[in-house]
């Protein structure tokens, strides 16, 4: 591990935080040892929960106002550890500027983006609005965003996500900072989007020279962008030292997991003879954009032609990025949205049918939603979430019976059927996930659309849903219709492939022949963005 | 923006023309009239009041006729104040009202906020606890409880203030009433800054202007208040019309010549064209206040637009 020495610019030195809850005391950082030397790029990673972001908030002086801090943050020979907030200013946002997570809420949504970013140079710089304004232009241009004299004038939500990220960095570069954190900064955004973002970063820290400390959970980031890695576990640093060194021989056993965590190994195929379960024949969604008064209808065309066949046992993965229409073919193949071509399932047409004989199929036709905290609903014990769905679909049971059959469900997704009496806020994310695919497993669907179902998990914990999901497949013959922007676990999961951009299918064929052999611009692009990172792991292990 | 305003103002025609329609013919149906004094008057003298006012002829007619004059901005005759037109007695007493009104709301404002402000910084300590028990005191308890006290504090013991009259509006008699007036606004607004202050200042964007060093003036009243005020500008709006147009129990205690005891008096006096004419003149406040408020939220949220 490399001691500090005089090119240290911010060293943190045994920091500890505690957080004040109705509970007791949280400690969510224990001692906590990070420093950062100029013109060098370290990266802290851990899962979500490790204390990460928590350690540099503290060190930045801007935690909740339920935290205690304690230990030393030093800058050019200051501790700023418990600085008053006047003093403190003087440091954060001029020599030590931070980018977040949210791209989308980060920026203030009242004010242009030009007024946004001169804000800190009118009360660091002690520019001028005017020559702040000018110097805002400039900074648009070096994190080349597209048309900046007007984007200078735009509001946040005019912009799209990559485009806000883009202003946040133009933001922390604005007074010539010695030392760049970031936390996350590209997690919220697309592949491909990211994989700009972290270029943008990477070129520009070579020609400004200034230390960047860089939060992530993500492995394929570390090792493209970082010399120095610590990663860290219930806020303590387990294991740190030169990224290749960590990647080629990971010490700790924590480490070597979360090294191991990307989703491996392939479905097996399904015979040809299996018979077909679903069929969308010219599948079309529109969405009537709202133009306001007399003005021509702008219609947008969220799928565009789709036709597909599944047979049983099989899975399609849908891959894409936001706004695809990926998310909104899946609704239509359940038939939850008005949707214009076919959708046959066991030789029955279901587009059209009506919500009454809609609702006999939808026990065989199940969704698994993306956000495992808010598709639970928090009133209700787990027990009861899981066994709503028998209430409508078998009404004959009786309560002991659902009972019986929630813990089954819960047996089935490795959960503990003692926790059917507990609550979701009870649970962590991945928990959660599990709860949401018990209460679809208890109706012994067919057919199951899975949308982003792992997204919003860390890695390690995805990796164990992927292979719940497999097993399932494995044990009822399921069928799945899989919706994911992450190729790593699209790859591992599905028989066949189709990757959609702006509501089309751009290419579509067996999952291997896409990952290995992609012919469409766009899917080498995406993989391109996704895979460097995987190539990379595989090349040092 | 124009096409907006013009549109919304064209769409309270026939919402006032409803107004005006529900109201004329409820009070009709109440039973009694404005001449059933407690000792009948003589049958002659009742038959010429009742063609004075056209109360003989069929209701649809009356309607039609009175429909006919508000459409010239003409109210019609007082019936209870024999010698004044309603148009004359609401060109006196308007003015005060709103006078009174506008001064609580103010008050009600700056006061409120500022503490709502306060309490959310100080969230969970004794200024926070402290604000938000007055807060509650200022809604729990009554004006007319609130107003006696006042009176015998400041004008009987203390004699500072005059215990009531208007005086033309003077400065001291406006005193009391306004901050009477003003107190559950006051606890109301208190409430509401805080709650909206609270979550603005926990929002990513605030974090934003905390990490890059931005003064505390910035922080707090530019990037947090601005949006946290919001909430607050669409409770004031209907709130407003409710306080511009009189209170009558503030004006009957503190004796001001405001429209908020037309109110009451022309109900029960069965008052017919005075009661219309508050209820048109309050409808009007409402429509135009809650325009104001939609406004006022495309000003300060430029993602609210109207184009």
């Amino acid at each position: 591990m490399t001691q500090e020495n005089s090119r240290t610019v911010l060293s943190i030195r045994d920091l500890k935080v505690d957080f004040e809850t109705g509970t007791g005391t949280v400690n969510a950082v224990r001692g906590v040892d990070i420093h950062v030397e100029a013109g060098e790029t370290v990266a802290i990673v851990g899962e979500s929960g490790s204390g990460k972001s928590q350690t540099m908030m503290a060190a930045m002086g801007l935690l909740a106002s339920n935290g205690r801090t304690e230990g030393e943050v030093i800058y050019e020979g200051r501790n700023i550890l418990g600085l008053s907030t006047r003093q403190l200013n003087d440091i954060r946002g001029a020599k030590v500027t931070m980018i977040f997570q949210e791209p989308m809420t980060s920026l203030d949504p009242l004010y242009t983006i030009g007024r946004q970013l001169a804000e800190p140079m009118v009360v660091h710089g002690g520019l001028s609005w005017k020559a702040a304004k000018a110097k805002a232009l400039e900074l648009l241009k070096l994190v080349n965003i597209p048309e900046p004299e007007r984007k200078i004038k735009a509001y946040p939500y005019e912009m799209s996500g990559g485009q806000r990220q883009r202003v946040m960095i133009a933001m922390a570069l604005a007074n010539d900072p010695d030392v760049l954190i970031a936390d996350e900064p590209t997690t919220a955004l697309d592949v491909t989007t990211q994989a700009q973002i972290l270029d943008l970063l990477r070129g520009l820290q070579k020609r400004l020279g200034m230390a960047v400390m860089f939060i992530t959970h993500d492995l394929g980031i570390v090792r493209r962008i970082s010399d120095r890695v610590y990663v860290m576990k219930t806020g303590e640093v387990v294991e740190s030292g030169e990224t290749a060194k960590i990647f080629a021989q990971p010490e700790h056993l924590y480490t070597k997991m979360l090294l191991d965590a990307e989703p491996t190994g392939h479905k097996p195929p399904v015979p040809d003879s299996a018979p077909v379960l679903l069929e969308a024949q010219k599948v079309e969604v529109e969405f009537e954009l709202d133009s306001g008064f007399l003005q021509p209808k702008h219609i947008l065309r969220a799928v565009d032609d789709i036709s597909f066949s599944l047979r049983k046992g099989q899975t399609l993965g849908i891959v894409g990025e936001s706004g695809s229409g990926k998310s909104t073919l899946g609704r239509a193949i359940l038939n939850l949205l008005p949707a214009g071509g076919r959708v046959v399932f066991h030789g029955q047409q279901i587009s059209g049918l009506d919500k009454a004989a809609m609702r006999a199929l939808r026990k065989d036709m199940q969704l698994i939603f993306q956000d495992p905290f808010g598709s639970l609903s928090p009133r209700l014990t787990v027990g009861q979430i899981i066994s709503e769905g028998l209430l409508v679909h078998e009404p004959s049971l009786t309560g002991k019976d659902r009972d019986v059959r929630a813990c089954q469900a819960l047996e089935e997704v490795s959960l503990d059927p003692v926790m059917r009496n507990r609550y979701p806020h009870e649970f962590s994310g991945g928990q959660r996930q599990r709860i949401a695919i018990a209460r679809t497993m208890v109706l012994k669907p067919e057919f199951v659309v899975l949308d982003e179902p792992t997204s919003a998990l860390d890695r390690t914990i995805q990796k164990q849903v992927v292979e719940l999901l497999r097993d399932l497949q494995k044990t009822h013959e399921l069928t799945y219709l899989f919706i994911s922007h992450d190729l790593a676990v699209v790859r591992a999961l599905s028989d066949t492939v189709m990757v959609m951009q702006r509501g089309k299918v751009v290419e579509a064929g067996t999952a291997d022949a896409i990952f290995e052999a992609p012919k469409c611009d766009y899917t080498k692009e995406l993989i391109g963005a996704a895979m460097l990172t995987q190539q990379q792991m595989m090349e040092t292990a | 923006m124009h096409r907006y305003v013009l549109g919304r103002l064209l769409s309270a025609i026939p919402t006032l023309f409803l107004i005006v329609t529900i109201s004329f013919f409820l009070i009709r149906i109440a039973p009694g009239g404005p001449f059933d004094l407690e000792r009948p008057l003589e049958a002659k003298v009742m038959e010429n009041l009742n063609k004075i006012y056209h109360l003989d002829e069929p209701l649809w007619n009356q309607y039609l006729l009175y429909l006919k004059s508000i459409v010239q901005l003409d109210f019609g005759p007082s019936f209870y104040f024999r010698d004044f037109s309603i148009n004359e007695l609401f060109a006196q007493s308007l003015p005060i009202s709103i006078q009174l009104g506008l001064s609580a709301l103010c008050l009600a404002l700056v006061v409120g906020g500022t503490l709502g402000v306060v309490a959310a910084l100080r969230q969970n300590q004794a200024t926070d606890y402290s604000v938000m028990a007055a807060a509650t005191l200022g809604v729990t308890i009554p004006n007319f409880v609130v107003a006696p006290i006042l009176t015998l504090i400041l004008g009987v013991w203390l004699g500072w203030l005059p215990v009531g009259g208007w005086n033309g509006g003077a400065f001291v008699n406006v005193i009391l009433p306004v901050v009477t007036l003003a107190l559950p606004q006051v606890a109301v607004v208190a409430r509401l800054t805080r709650g909206s202050m609270i979550e603005a200042l926990r929002s990513n964007h605030v974090r934003t202007a905390r990490a890059y060093g931005l003064t505390s003036y910035m922080v707090i009243v530019v990037h947090a208040l601005r949006g946290a005020i919001l909430p607050v500008v669409s409770y004031l709006g209907p709130a407003a019309a409710a306080l511009l147009t009189g209170s009558v129990v503030i004006e009957t205690i503190f004796g001001i010549p405001g429209i908020g005891r037309y109110f009451v008096q022309g109900a029960l006096n069965r008052d017919y064209t005075l009661v219309m004419g508050t209820v048109v003149v309050v409808a009007c406040f409402v429509i135009m206040f809650n325009l104001v408020v939609d406004l006022l939220y495309a000003l300060l949220d430029p993602r609210v637009s109207y184009d």
